[in-house]
């Protein structure tokens, strides 16, 4: 049966058989290069169609109708239209940090992708501590957009830029909380063997209440943390026009646009992974006709899935709840948020101890 | 007593989020039966505007070229923009006294904000809003209108 498992190692095995030492390794280096960048930008164009089909649901409007079928095209026409366009820099900004900020965010966005696990055995790289290098990594994303904030010259931008920052480093703690949570179910950090953990059971039925407040609270803070509705006060297009990216126009604001949706892709990916079994299929109970069922259905299916189904949620909250404002914001981090995940995390380490959990 | 207000106030919070999250849901369910778009040029023909859409400021004329307006300038002071202009003439009536009618009822579409004030202010209803919506004009004097038709005159009994 041919499997993205399969084919990965029948190329991997090809290549070592043709080449000597180093060079399968560097071939299979742009390899992986090349997918990350088409995935990022296939990535982008479904995911801005689905977003604004979402919301024109949500909204009781059509969306998107004229190009193409069901204006399934109008995403890449918009593309060619951002790849056209001037990509201006301001007079009086740092022009260095000004182009160089676009790239640091979609950067981030990529290195992240490296331990995700897209389906059974197919996986860039499985470091040890995959969880743990993911939300270091993730971070750093703040990085760039305090440089595209600072660099504008502009004060909508700035004001954006540190409220991002502010609202990043405030909400990063629940949603470690939250991972922490399923690695102390698991015992381990590697996404590989967090997936394993899940083939009799996923831990969002496995880990039941604690697990499920771990899950809810890290949807909210993974939200707050890709700067997404209701909590995009870095843009807040009513109160800053754009926020961080006011200055930006062209490819370098596209860069900026994709990157938002590729985040919000990776951190749904990771939440799959963590509470909703990763590319594990559902499985009721062991040896049933249903689980047989369920098996036929390919790894990467059940991935991919469950990742839209996060990513429908993220997008539901966009559509239907209104923004907080920061006062708002640092409140329910610091007075809800957080408090709740740390006696959460306690509940987790008791019932993981105590072996409370099927 | 704190912790109690706490865990009410998580827990009135999230019912609040849900119950939103629960109506745009059923929204996306059935947004083919709940749409409200126009899909307007293709559909011209068969375009049904809302009972209550505000177009432009027509005046009501019966079969007899006869409408109700009796020059009483109450929709020209309502409106806040100068959109109205009430010209009056005074006819001689048979018995040869003088009575007060309009002689042109000038609007200015150019100006109008559709704020339905002047037809809330008419006395006699002699104004209302058409569903006509398509304006743009070439030259901006066509957007200067006469609202009475030549040659009409007011109605029997309307004072």
């Amino acid at each position: 049966m041919p499997s993205l498992e399969n084919i990965a190692n029948s190329i991997h095995v090809w290549l070592n058989n043709q080449f000597t030492a180093p060079w399968p390794m560097l071939i299979e280096f742009v390899i992986v290069g090349v997918c990350i960048i088409s995935l990022f930008a296939l990535l982008g164009l479904v995911l801005i169609m689905m977003e604004r089909k979402v919301s024109a649901w949500m909204q009781l409007r059509l969306g998107p109708n004229r190009v193409g079928p069901v204006g399934m095209f109008q995403t890449a026409a918009d593309t060619l239209k951002l790849i056209v366009k001037e990509g201006m820099t301001p007079d009086g900004a740092d022009k260095f940090l000004f182009n160089l900020a676009p790239f640091i965010v979609m950067i981030i966005a990529m290195v992240v992708m490296a331990p995700l696990m897209f389906a059974k055995g197919l996986q860039i790289w499985d470091i040890n501590i995959g969880v743990l290098f993911f939300s270091a990594i993730s971070s750093v994303s703040v990085i760039g957009i305090l440089m595209a904030g600072w660099a504008s010259n502009n004060k909508y931008s700035l004001l954006g830029a540190m409220r991002s920052g502010a609202q990043i480093v405030s909400y990063e703690l629940s949603a470690g909380f939250a991972i922490l949570a399923i690695v102390i179910l698991t015992g381990d950090l590697k996404i590989s063997s967090i997936v394993n953990s899940q083939a009799n059971g996923w831990w969002i039925f496995k880990g039941h209440l604690p697990v499920w407040i771990a899950f809810v609270i890290f949807m909210i803070a993974v939200t707050a943390e890709t700067n997404r509705a209701p909590f995009d006060l870095a843009e807040a297009e009513s109160e800053l026009t754009a926020g961080f990216h006011t200055e930006y126009s062209g490819m370098k604001f596209a860069l900026f646009f994709l990157a938002e949706y590729v985040n919000i892709f990776v951190v749904c990916a990771l939440g799959a992974t963590l509470f909703l079994g990763g590319w594990q299929p559902l499985h009721f109970g062991t040896g049933t006709q249903f689980n047989h069922i369920m098996d036929y259905i390919p790894s990467s299916l059940w991935f991919v899935g469950k990742t839209f189904f996060l990513i429908f949620v993220i997008m539901w909250f966009r559509w239907t709840f209104p923004r907080l404002r920061i006062d708002q914001l640092l409140n329910l981090e610091w007075k809800y948020l957080l408090p709740i995940s740390m006696f959460n995390l306690l509940l987790v380490t008791l019932m993981a101890i105590m072996g409370w959990y099927f | 007593m704190f912790l109690k207000e706490y865990i009410s106030d998580v827990f009135k919070g999230v019912k609040s989020l849900l119950t939103g999250m629960k109506l745009t849901g059923w929204y996306a369910l059935h947004h083919k039966k709940e749409k409200i778009t126009q899909q307007y040029p293709d559909n011209k023909d068969t375009l049904v505007l809302p009972e209550r859409f505000r177009g432009e400021v027509v005046m009501i004329h019966d079969e007899h070229n006869e409408h109700a307006c009796t020059g009483c300038t109450a929709c020209e002071l309502a409106c806040p923009n100068a959109t109205i202009k009430i010209v009056t003439k005074f006819d001689i009536q048979p018995d040869g006294k003088k009575k007060k009618a309009i002689d042109k009822f000038v609007y200015h579409l150019e100006l109008c904000t559709f704020c339905n004030l002047c037809i809330e202010a008419c006395p006699t209803n002699a104004i209302k809003m058409a569903q006509t919506f398509e304006h743009s004009v070439f030259d901006r004097t066509n957007l200067t209108k006469i609202l009475n038709n030549p040659d009409s005159k007011i109605r029997e009994g309307v004072e």
